[in-house]
């Protein structure tokens, strides 16, 4: 093949085939999920969920699809109609670029850039403008509100996202996904994986990056932006049919580029848990470690109550700044200390300590009296 | 195909720059600001500086081009209003222009082609910012600092009595 075509037509096809696989794969995945979401979420409440189109309500990602194109596509006669128009096409493709440095399995990464991580936060802030275009574009006060609070969230907690992956960048030494899960390749004794969540900090900055990848994707119980006992349904309040469908394909999407970072990050990348367990392949155990995340991305919507902005913004400044500063610190703690159990124990002392301290400097009891219930007699 | 490249990404840049300075429309104008930005960065990543690209987008088009935008979002909008020629406008545009014509005559040419560009490793960047660009490091470090205490003090409540 490449004795006969030209190089930059094999550079292009190689390149439109990459993004075709992708969007097949995460598409698909996208439909299965929210057919599955509502599963779960059904399962949890005691209700059936989706079941009336094919096997288990299985078809009903197809039945949603054709009811969302066949809808009618109403914009406002105010609104900013370029704008309006063009805030679902960026924040779809913000989403999907995301998806494209993550490695899915041996040498299965998309797009290979040295400045991967850099390349995902990049993408991923400018989802920030694409949501207040949407806001903006709409000419309408709840989807102008909701475009402010959700701009408002991603960039208090862009911070403790980013923060918490420089100590895994720290200790590998390269902004690139695919080093970064080379080098969690290893096994303790010969079983124990060299993944970065078995270290203190790397737990604590796995579940502070977790957390802020649930309020970045605007999922429960961080989807103030989209309160719609208060504001309708934020900065999509003004879209209907296939544009909403994109916004709801793009919350998803986001699901899937924070999940496949994390996993990539903290819990090995594709690499199998025990050493003998190599000879299933790769992009099994990605696609795994993804669903058990995904998953908890579920769980956690059918289990905890909408938080109040206020709530919100103290937890992010107050909390998640100061133990991302301190996941950095305890990282380069253990890797001076060799990286042996010394160091495992000193830099799980320091976590232990500002957390201790965090949560006695930000004890809420002395500000609000303890809630009352009042019932007819 | 580089030279290919160049030529419709200088297309791309120049017409949103002219967007963005003409467009009465406050929020369009912002809009073309950010997707002028975009350019620029992919001139970066033509010249194989993939870290100054990335950068550039991450910091303009997502944090810059967001505070334009909250910037004209909290300010007094009259767009119709003729405000006049604004000859003080015109005298910092052409000293700026005068300044970037003068540094760009002045550095070393450099012919566009495939770069050739070591693999940049953080500890290179690191090494440099720590030890070269201490000091403006440093510098930027007091000033957001500074600024980021200015922003919560504007903000502060007065605690009643």
């Amino acid at each position: 093949m490449s004795g006969h075509a030209p190089s930059w037509l094999i550079q292009i096809v190689s390149s439109l085939l990459n993004i075709a696989v992708l969007l097949g794969v995460f598409l698909t995945l996208f439909a299965l999920l929210s057919v599955l979401e509502r599963k779960i979420l059904g399962r949890m409440q005691n209700r059936y969920g989706p079941n009336r189109v094919g096997p288990w309500g299985l078809f009903q990602p197809v039945a949603d699809g054709i009811k969302m194109l066949i809808k009618e596509d109403i914009v406002p006669a105010r609104a900013d109609k370029v704008v309006h128009f063009l805030a679902p096409i960026l924040i779809a493709a913000t989403a999907i670029l995301a998806l494209g440095v993550i490695p899915y399995g041996r040498n299965m990464t998309p797009f290979v850039i040295d400045g991967g991580i850099l390349f995902f936060f990049a993408v991923g802030s400018t989802t920030e403008l694409a949501v207040f275009m949407a806001g903006w574009g709409s000419n309408n006060k709840f989807s102008l509100l909701g475009a402010m609070r959700a701009i408002a969230q991603m960039i208090s907690y862009e911070l403790p996202l980013i923060i918490t992956v420089l100590p895994v960048v720290m200790v590998v030494g390269s902004l690139n996904p695919d080093k970064i899960v080379f080098a969690q390749k290893y096994y303790y004794f010969g079983f124990l994986p060299h993944w970065f969540v078995l270290t203190p900090w790397g737990a604590t900055a796995f579940i502070l990056f977790f957390v802020s990848g649930l309020v970045e994707s605007n999922r429960t119980p961080f989807d103030v932006p989209e309160g719609e006992s208060e504001i309708v349904a934020g900065h999509m309040t003004e879209y209907s049919g296939f544009k909403y469908a994109t916004f709801f394909m793009a919350e998803y999407l986001g699901m899937f580029a924070v999940s496949g970072l994390a996993v990539t990050l903290f819990l090995g990348g594709w690499h199998a848990p025990l050493p003998w367990l190599g000879f299933i392949p790769s992009y099994v155990w990605f696609f795994a470690k993804l669903s058990v995340l995904v998953f908890i991305f579920i769980w956690v919507r059918g289990t905890l109550p909408r938080t109040r902005v206020d709530q919100m913004m103290n937890f992010a400044w107050k909390f998640m700044l100061p133990m991302a500063f301190t996941c950095l610190i305890s990282a380069a703690v253990w890797h001076y200390a060799g990286r042996r159990l010394s160091g495992w124990l000193w830099s799980f002392a320091i976590i232990a300590i500002v957390y201790l301290a965090l949560s006695l400097f930000l004890d809420t009891r002395k500000k609000f009296a303890p809630r009352t219930y009042r019932f007819a007699e | 195909m580089s030279i290919v490249a160049f030529i419709i990404i200088a297309i791309f840049t120049l017409t949103f720059a002219l967007a963005a300075a003409t467009n009465p429309r406050l929020m369009h104008a912002a809009l073309s600001f950010a997707a002028m930005f975009v350019g620029i960065a992919a001139f970066f990543f033509l010249l194989g500086a993939e870290f100054v690209g990335l950068v550039q987008i991450f910091v303009y088009v997502g944090a810059v081009a967001v505070l334009i935008v909250f910037t004209i979002l909290l300010t007094r909008r009259d767009p119709e209003k003729d405000r006049g020629f604004n000859w003080g406008g015109v005298i910092i545009a052409v000293a700026v222009f005068g300044g970037l014509l003068w540094a760009t005559l002045r550095s070393p040419s450099v012919t566009i082609g495939p770069a050739i560009v070591k693999a940049l490793t953080v500890k290179q960047i690191g090494e440099v910012l720590m030890t070269h660009y201490v000091w403006p490091l440093l510098c930027v470090g007091v000033l957001l600092t500074a600024a980021l205490i200015g922003a919560l003090v504007l903000v502060m409540e007065d605690k009643p009595q």
